[in-house]
């Protein structure tokens, strides 16, 4: 299988996944070496109604989702992984009516673990709200996926 | 809005009414999160909808939504426990996959391990078939009193 095919086969897989489609999350980039995503800005993402706060959970969300994608293109072909932990500090506030935009890569692809981080911001990619480190453990399948 | 707070809590500790609580944060609200008293102590519940599904190759909860119903559990945790007008601020958030997540409700229950004058720690166990298997289990550290 082919580099490209094999991104086409996790967009694809991407674009079936109910969760991210409810929420509205966006592919900006697609490579082996690094996932962006964009989410619009929705008055169900607030956590702090009062001052405005996009949730910090709804953050986390992006990055599970972008931190995923990341590893399953780091993989030289078609597999699964599955998430053994996520780690994510919440650096700044994530204000209202602004898209959150998130970049993962893979920092190391090992033989059965991949390492990935992921940052997130708002109108600034050099004033993150939030990093993260996830690590995912990879399994033989014949299917693009996550999590079985 | 911080009367509404306290109102809302006061709802839920007198009648058992934890609606207006979660209605108070707008990602909860829109996750579909919902508490009630077990055994004297809040417990939370995210009834399962496709809408929740991570991989649909397979039918695996999202780990995202895992990760966000924990994190939303622990924050109305803490905002039925304490005496505080605003919804506490998230500084990091850590969780561990333990179990795939099925089509199937999650439920969560959350220990305050350390509550200080300004930052409280709290840990979140999550199951769906049995309170004895967790599917994941996770901890936050949240600030009580923002300085600025």
């Amino acid at each position: 299988m082919s580099r490209q095919t094999l991104l086409d086969d996790i967009r694809g897989y991407f674009e079936e996944v109910p969760h991210a489609r409810e929420c509205g999350i966006r592919i900006d980039h697609l490579s082996a070496e690094r996932v962006e995503m964009g989410l619009p800005f929705r008055d169900d993402w607030l956590g702090d109604p009062a001052r405005g706060l996009i949730h910090t959970a709804v953050v986390s969300m992006l990055i599970d989702n972008a931190s995923g994608l990341a590893a399953l293109a780091a993989l030289s072909g078609p597999g699964r992984v599955a998430t053994v932990d996520l780690r994510v500090d919440y650096l700044g506030p994530a204000r209202r009516d602004l898209e959150l935009h998130c970049e993962a890569r893979c920092i190391r692809l090992a033989r059965q673990i991949v390492f990935v981080q992921a940052s997130v911001w708002q109108n600034q990619r050099e004033r993150p709200v939030a990093t993260s480190q996830a690590t995912f453990m990879r399994s033989a399948a014949r299917r693009t996926g996550m999590a079985e | 809005m911080s009367g509404d707070i306290a109102m809302a809590r006061r709802q839920a500790s007198e009648q058992g009414d934890f609606t207006a609580l979660v209605n108070a944060v707008p990602y909860a609200r829109f996750l579909g999160l919902q508490m009630f008293m077990q055994d004297d102590r809040p417990q939370a519940r995210l009834p399962f909808r496709p809408g929740l599904i991570g991989n649909p190759r397979v039918q695996a909860l999202h780990g995202g939504v895992t990760a966000a119903f924990m994190e939303n559990a622990a924050l109305l945790h803490l905002l039925y426990r304490l005496d505080i007008a605003r919804v506490p601020k998230s500084i990091d958030f850590s969780i561990d996959y333990l179990l795939p997540g099925r089509a199937q409700d999650l439920f969560a229950d959350c220990e305050i391990g350390r509550i200080g004058s300004r930052v409280a720690q709290i840990t979140v166990r999550c199951w769906q078939s049995a309170p004895s298997r967790p599917v994941a289990t996770a901890r936050l550290h949240v600030l009580l009193a923002p300085t600025a």
